[in-house]
């Protein structure tokens, strides 16, 4: 779509003089970007949009990821003129709304976890695990000890051994139990003195809570390492249990997972990092505080481990969080953890009678299935595409790695019960496809905007750009 | 308030068929001694009429200015067309797309934002979003480590302060070690730069503009680079700059990064931001975060998927280039429709950014306030006002937010500030303030 000399925007007609004292060698001779009239491009990107699957499109059963309905205030909260065209220099005393609004949100983010102070800097979940994983790396210079390893399950996210990596320490793997839980003998087996921490989700990613968390906490414990929480499956506990309670030090969540904040088709989100007393001199900079009624950034804090984003974080995206926590309340909160568990707990019932389900026991707001049993070489790839074609997303698949052909399933507590039941009747009649009619899974999906996408050439000649194809 | 539409009978009748009794069963894989029972200590839940009052007020208790101020966040105008597409919820209620099948609508548009950062930055290849600036600088330094194995890089002194901590951070995490060249009469003298390299450095980072708003000279640094290993990296931090100027790529960066929020995203008190990274092809494997490739479905037809993901985390792990999973999808979505209705008018803004600027100097001059050096600038440039802070606190309370004190990042400019123009900022909004500047200065 390119139609030179019609445009989608004109500039003010100011009288004002000209300003050529850009030296020439400096200055290009024109950029070149496609023109189009505003109607061209808006109904471009409107037939794109048609094209996109989002949690308002239908259910998103995608594990881990806790796609949960985006409550449409969330939007204009954030979008208020007072937050959203608030320049990020404005003094404090200037911005005292925004202030009180991040200093507020990480005390309920506290009160949630147990945790003593949040940073709501981090940008996302990962900047949140690599922050921690910095404030680990602090820890232990302070104290004067050069530990140099981190453990982690077999069963954790990607980003938890980049994390650490990206942090210059070694990962060192840890066996999960045949029921899904961190095999204690053997994580006491790899401990000594150059372990810095271990990184465990809890509840885990197999949706399951690790019933030997104490005592794991206590081995960490007792070799002066630290305990860190991944808390992308924080949706399933809050309430339940505190963090802290559970013996971890430190940890991040995922405000666009738990918060209800949307995922933007990959982003923002943003992954505030708590800590408890001890570690709280090496947050990042800045962090709000309060003296009397005032609010100020405080970037006096000698001991932190320095900035980790141009300015607070993504600060709009706190603004929806708060929000939705301030609807919630305590018993709301509580009951999003109750409900989540309950619809999870529901549809792994219901969907063992007809799938692998590798792990027989209670979930909490995930569970994963299997491709075990199938016949006729239909896989889970084949499942997930299949799920497509009936208005439903496709859960997560191949995770966790430990599993082999995982189907991860995480309904979350805004699906009502019957969208849970018309998912079984969908996953079953899937299952009796792939018996007697298996060509129509392993071609599906038949009813999306495209068909099944060749990811194999894409990668094997990448082309990156409309330049790379002229 | 809740968003939970599941009935009393529903969850009597679930729990029976699951088999337990009541809901607390569900939960007894959590250690007696640590699960709670009463309710979490927060304020008690609202009606959404409620939300809405209460989040008016905070917003309310921020004071609305009228911005002369950009120091890596710039006011921009926003047409409605990015509020109303990007508000289409199959764009922003979707997760990242893994499954390309029902995701053509973000691939495509970001498939079309790495064309388009690609062609601005003058370089092969962009990746789809780093969190903000600082961050897709500190990206871009691990990035050039792994391209050439050499930890020393040289900064200079006009890069952005705040990126400067934030490489700062990630370096001290990294073993890094980084050297700053002061900047001479507002810029980056590129034979300072020039006798800080040695055998082991690994990058040069300019930013242009820089932090002070001073155009640089990157030929003249990518000419003392050239034939040697070291890497150049220039880091924008007002991407509109780049309609006007020569793209940093075609000059000689190995680089480009920085932040694109100017590009039909709001300055929201720091974020969502958009780091965007742009590289010459060699960087292709080496890139950090999402790539979207074109290829075909299963029919032929042309279709979007990610591609290149043995570089991230979710396959690669403890090896992969980045930790990055969450990205600033939709902030890229905003600045690809932003760029898709601007086309090639954008540089018309950018004349007019400029012209702006151009009219505020004048304004400013005519009070005594100038440029205590007289690089060329874009749209953001220093003046040396006696008593700067003072000066814009005065000016703050008459609505008016005129430049960020220099002081802290740069003691040799403790009397002056960096003011900033955009088309937000017109002739009778500048004919405004310095009526009020004169006044504040004359009492």
């Amino acid at each position: 779509m390119n139609t030179p000399g019609v445009s989608g925007w004109e500039p003010p007609r100011w009288d004002i003089p000209e300003s050529d004292d850009i030296p020439k060698k400096y200055l290009n001779d024109g950029i070149d970007l496609p023109d189009a009239g505003e109607v061209d491009v808006v109904r471009h990107y409107t037939k794109l949009s048609t094209m996109n699957f989002g949690v308002d499109s239908g259910m998103y059963p995608l594990g881990s990821c806790t796609m949960k309905y985006n409550p449409k205030i969330d939007e204009k909260t954030a979008s208020l003129p007072g937050f959203a065209s608030l320049h990020p220099d404005t003094p404090d005393a200037l911005s005292q709304g925004a202030l009180e609004l991040l200093y507020e949100l990480g005390g309920y983010l506290c009160r949630i976890t147990g945790m003593d102070r949040f940073t709501l800097a981090p940008a996302a979940g990962a900047h949140g695990e690599l922050s921690g994983v910095m404030v680990i790396r602090k820890y232990f210079e302070k104290l004067g000890e050069k530990r140099t390893t981190i453990l982690i399950p077999d069963s954790a996210h990607g980003t938890n051994p980049a994390s650490v990596t990206m942090c210059g320490f070694d990962v060192k793997e840890v066996p999960s139990s045949e029921t899904g839980d961190v095999d204690v003998a053997a994580l006491s087996a790899m401990m000594d003195e150059s372990v810095a921490a271990m990184m465990l989700t809890s509840p885990n990613t197999l949706g399951l809570f690790d019933r030997n968390i104490l005592t794991i906490s206590k081995i960490l414990k007792d070799h002066g390492a630290l305990f860190y929480c991944d808390g992308a499956n924080l949706n399933a506990v809050m309430g339940k249990a505190a963090v802290t309670d559970m013996g971890f030090d430190l940890m991040h969540i995922n405000l666009h997972k738990t918060f209800s904040t949307p995922h933007g088709g990959g982003g923002p989100g943003s992954g505030p990092l708590g800590v408890t007393k001890r570690l709280e001199p090496f947050l990042p900079v800045p962090l709000v505080d309060r003296k009397g009624d005032t609010y100020f950034l405080d970037t006096d804090r000698p001991d932190s481990i320095g900035r980790v984003h141009a300015f607070y974080g993504n600060f709009l995206v706190c603004v929806k969080a708060y929000t939705y926590i301030r609807m919630l309340g305590g018993d709301g909160v509580r009951k999003v953890a109750e409900h989540a568990v309950l619809n999870a707990n529901y549809l792994m019932h219901r969907l063992k009678e007809v799938y692998d389900l590798p792990i027989d026991r209670t979930c909490m707001h995930e569970f994963v299935l299997s491709d075990k049993g199938i016949g006729n070489h239909v896989t889970t790839n084949d499942i997930a595409k299949r799920i497509l074609d009936y208005g439903y997303h496709a859960p997560t698949v191949y995770f966790p790695l430990l599993i082999a052909g995982a189907m991860m399933i995480e309904p979350t507590e805004t699906e009502s019960r019957a969208t849970l039941d018309r998912f079984v009747e969908v996953m079953g009649e899937i299952r009796k496809q792939a018996d007697d009619d298996p060509e129509l899974v392993k071609t599906a999906p038949h009813t999306t905007p495209v068909g099944r996408v060749d990811a194999v050439t894409a990668a094997r000649k990448p082309v990156l750009t409309h330049d790379d194809i002229e | 308030m809740s968003f939970i539409p599941t009935t009393k009978k529903d969850t009597e009748q679930m729990l029976k068929i699951i088999g337990v009794k009541s809901i607390e069963d569900l939960f007894s894989d959590i250690p007696g001694e640590i699960r709670s029972t009463g309710d979490l200590d927060l304020p008690p839940g609202i009606s959404e009429i409620e939300a809405d009052g209460l989040l008016t007020r905070l917003s309310e208790k921020n004071r609305r200015l009228s911005v002369f101020a950009g120091g890596g966040a710039y006011r921009h105008y926003v047409p409605p067309v990015v509020d109303q597409l990007t508000n289409r919820s199959e764009f922003y209620t979707a997760y990242t797309p893994y499954q390309p099948e029902v995701s053509q609508g973000t691939l495509t548009a970001i498939f079309e934002f790495q064309t388009m950062l690609s062609r601005l930055t003058g370089t092969e290849v962009t990746n789809a979003s780093m969190y903000d600036g600082a961050t897709s600088l500190a990206e871009a330094a691990l990035m050039s480590v792994r391209d050439n194995k050499k930890k020393r890089l040289v900064v200079s002194g006009g890069v952005n302060p705040r990126y400067r901590e934030v490489l700062s951070t990630y370096g001290w995490a990294n073993d890094l070690s980084l050297v700053t060249v002061p900047l001479s009469g507002g810029v980056t003298n590129p034979e300072d730069i020039a006798s800080h390299l040695d055998d082991d450095t690994g990058a040069v980072i300019v930013q242009s503009p820089n932090y002070l708003g001073s155009i640089e000279d990157i030929q003249a640094v990518a000419d003392i680079l050239k034939g040697g290993k070291a890497n150049l990296i220039v880091a924008v931090t007002e991407p509109l700059s780049m309609a006007l100027l020569k793209s940093p790529g075609s000059l000689g960066a190995d680089i480009v990064c920085g932040e694109a929020q100017a590009f039909g995203n709001p300055v929201g008190f720091g974020g969502p931001y958009l780091g965007f990274l742009s590289a010459k092809r060699r960087f292709m494997r080496k890139m950090p975060g999402r790539l979207v490739g074109k290829t075909a479905d299963s029919e032929g037809r042309e279709a979007y998927v990610l591609t290149l993901q043995t570089r991230e985390q979710h396959i690669r792990r403890d090896r992969a280039t980045s930790n990055i999973c969450t990205n600033q999808g939709l902030c890229a979505l905003r600045a690809q429709i932003y760029l898709a209705l601007l086309g090639s008018r954008l540089r018309d803004l950018a004349v007019l950014n400029h012209n702006l600027s151009g009219v505020l100097k004048g304004a400013l001059a005519k009070l005594g306030i100038e440029p205590p050096f007289d690089a060329p600038t874009f749209n953001e440039f220093v003046v040396r006002v006696k008593n700067a802070r003072e000066v814009r606190d005065a000016l703050a309370e008459k609505g008016y937010l005129f430049g960020i004190p220099l002081e802290d990042d740069y003691q040799e400019l403790s009397d002056c500030l960096l003011v900033a123009c955009t088309e937000l900022n017109a002739p009778a909004d500048i004919d405004a303030l310095a009526a009020e500047l004169k006044a504040i200065l004359t009492s």
